[in-house]
């Protein structure tokens, strides 16, 4: 079990990534923008602190904190964040993304609910070939609308599968309130499919670690899927492109009422001063050296962008003949 | 010799497979009772942990069998009706191809998809009569519509086997056919590669899927006046490019036949790649489902709409007199 300071270190480097990968969004040595994770912190942190190294995610649109979480190296993440060659994916991921199948990162995905099946599937395949593996599918509250979830939720619990479903729900499904979206409950949906579902405070990440800790044993004891709701804010833009349109969705107020509730702070509060001190710096040197490895690391070259389209290499034409 | 049918060589195929892998599992709707007389027999050998029965949800079970070949297993995804393609395009073009490059080449995604009646089966009308290979071809899907029992055995092996996703369309129009086979003769058939069915020397006709049959019959009534070769690419994607290469050299005229709505049907890009880069002497045609067709139901609208050997008469009449 994962102690106070493992948990603030964790939440603490999701954030400074973060913060730090906002900045080079805005200097343009990270194209096409992320998704923050910034608010949500403990979420990833108390998840992936209940698995194991050959456990597995699979991940959302806004993934940095599962990808980091779980275990994926920071480094690598900011290069892939960053396009180049020496990035998790060789650059061909990016943001949205970003995988490390060696520690359990299964992909981000882009298409908001589509990877649940695709960890269910594993969760099954791991388990007829006598792997002990559980699968954690991550989503947010807009996902709990998408057939192919819902679909999921009721192969799973047929199958007793090793899986727990995530939700973070934030509020917003891009800008849009939970409750313009979503009829009836997050939760009840799990039980109309015979899921035991709870409903945690998804800014600390002591809360979330124990409830998923016992969703996890669950799994792993051959008892079948579970489902987890942490209610949490997300404290930055829905995509750092929000940051120039500026969509009003929510009130200053709102997002100053959110932030107070600060994931990193309330962990942090739970660290003694100078270990917390130590991690911090420890974290900066850790990026700072990220940084470092992006301006050394290669642009993937040209001539290779359909690489790792198929198995044994490319096999279709170029675009002109 | 035993007669092999088209349904009696793709559940061989499984059989075969299910038994030299055991990563190898079939995934799909009433599959225990083998309701599309593909996977007879397989449940009883293979059990539920192999032959799985799934809801009536296709997009989770497309993209869990993702899932399920990311972490090792090879799964067959058996689609009763081919429109359930359009349902889970998004599974298959999005997810399961993307995987690979995505993923800087972490992970191989070892699925087939199997339709075992695809086209139309006349009187099952708009939603149950698509046929759409091309669109799988287009996205870059390794896309195979075997012709033949023999080649609906090889070609399914190969793709069970092979590390990408593959998708295999069984025309509904080829599943009547029956081979004269020694059984103990079946083996792997490598995708991309086309079979001339029969040589020819006055004009190339590339038939898919069911229309091979009735290419063979036409070039049987043209035969005092015209040699046609038949070309069965077999595999649309990877094209067998060099093959229809070759035998455009023979002939130097091409008639293609595809059961593909016309606009970016399968067809236009064949007609296309001759005219850029083959050995043509005279205009090409093509013999297509017109452009954005709907099958509607009545028998005569059904057939009005599909490609008919009066038409692939005529145009091949029509290349080989253009000069």
């Amino acid at each position: 079990m994962a102690d106070a300071a493992e948990l603030y270190r964790t939440v603490r480097l999701i954030r400074r990534f973060e913060e730090r990968a906002i900045e080079l969004v805005r200097a343009g040595v990270i194209v096409g923008g992320i998704h923050p994770y910034i608010g949500e912190e403990a979420i990833a942190a108390g998840v992936c602190a209940a698995l194991r190294r050959e456990d597995l995610i699979t991940s959302t649109h806004r993934g940095h904190g599962h990808v980091l979480a779980k275990g994926a190296d920071p480094i690598r993440m900011l290069a892939e964040l960053a396009g180049r060659e020496t990035g998790l994916n060789g650059g061909r991921g990016g943001s949205m993304h970003a995988a490390d199948v060696g520690v359990g990162v299964y992909g981000a995905n882009a298409i908001v609910g589509a990877a649940a099946a695709i960890a269910a599937g594993a969760a099954w395949s791991h388990r007829g070939a006598g792997r002990d593996r559980v699968a954690v599918t991550f989503f947010g509250d807009g996902a709990v609308n998408q057939g192919v979830l819902l679909e999921t939720m009721n192969l799973a619990s047929l199958r007793c599968l090793p899986v727990v479903f995530v939700c973070e729900n934030n509020g917003f499904a891009t800008t849009m309130r939970v409750r313009d979206t979503t009829a009836g409950s997050i939760t009840g949906r799990a039980e109309a499919f015979g899921i035991p579902s709870s409903t945690v405070d998804g800014q600390d990440p002591e809360v979330v670690l124990a409830a998923a800790s016992a969703a996890v044993r669950r799994a792993r004891a051959g008892e079948g899927p579970s489902f987890l709701e942490c209610l949490t804010y997300r404290f930055d833009a829905h995509h750092t492109w929000e940051h120039s349109v500026r969509p009003r969705y929510r009130t200053d107020e709102e997002v100053a009422a959110g932030r107070a509730r600060d994931p990193v702070a309330i962990q942090a509060a739970r660290v003694p001063p100078e270990v917390r001190e130590r991690i911090d710096a420890e974290i900066e040197a850790l990026l700072d050296e990220a940084e470092r490895f992006v301006q050394a690391s290669p642009e993937p070259d040209p001539a290779g962008a359909l690489d790792h389209l198929y198995a044994a290499g490319n096999l279709g034409r170029p675009g002109v003949a | 010799m035993p007669k092999l049918s088209y349904h009696r060589a793709l559940n061989l195929a499984l059989r075969d497979e299910m038994v030299r892998d055991p990563a190898v599992c079939v995934f799909g709707e009433d599959i225990g009772v083998a309701i599309s007389n593909v996977t007879t027999g397989l449940l009883n050998r293979f059990g539920p942990e192999r032959v799985i029965d799934m809801p009536i949800s296709e997009q989770a079970f497309t993209s869990f069998a993702t899932g399920a070949a990311i972490s090792g297993s090879r799964p067959v995804v058996e689609f009763q009706i081919p429109a359930l393609l359009f349902l889970v395009f998004e599974q298959i073009a999005n997810q399961a191809h993307k995987f690979g490059l995505m993923t800087g080449g972490q992970v191989t995604v070892p699925v087939t998809y199997l339709l075992p009646s695809s086209g139309s089966r006349v009187g099952w009308a708009g939603q149950h009569s698509d046929h759409p290979y091309s669109l799988f071809a287009h996205v870059g899907v390794k896309t195979v519509v075997p012709a033949t029992p023999t080649d609906a055995y090889g070609l399914l092996v190969s793709a069970i086997r092979d590390d990408d996703p593959v998708i295999i369309f069984g025309p509904a129009g080829a599943m009547e056919q029956r081979e004269d086979v020694d059984l103990a003769t079946l083996g792997p058939i490598p995708l991309g590669v086309g079979r001339i069915h029969r040589p020819g020397t006055d004009v190339t006709v590339v038939a898919v899927g069911h229309l091979v049959a009735d290419a063979l019959a036409v070039a049987d009534e043209l035969a005092d006046t015209v040699s046609v070769e038949v070309f069965d690419p077999r595999t649309l994607y990877p094209f067998p490019w060099a093959g229809l290469a070759e035998s455009l050299e023979r002939t130097g005229r091409l008639v293609v036949v595809d059961d593909s709505n016309r606009t970016c049907g399968i067809g236009g890009e064949v007609l296309a790649t001759a005219a850029e880069q083959m050995r043509l002497v005279a205009p090409p045609k093509r013999v297509t489902r017109p452009d954005g067709a709907v099958l509607p139901f009545a028998r005569g609208l059904d057939l009005a709409l599909q490609p008919t050997r009066g038409q692939l008469r005529t145009a091949i009449e029509t290349v080989v007199k253009t000069r």
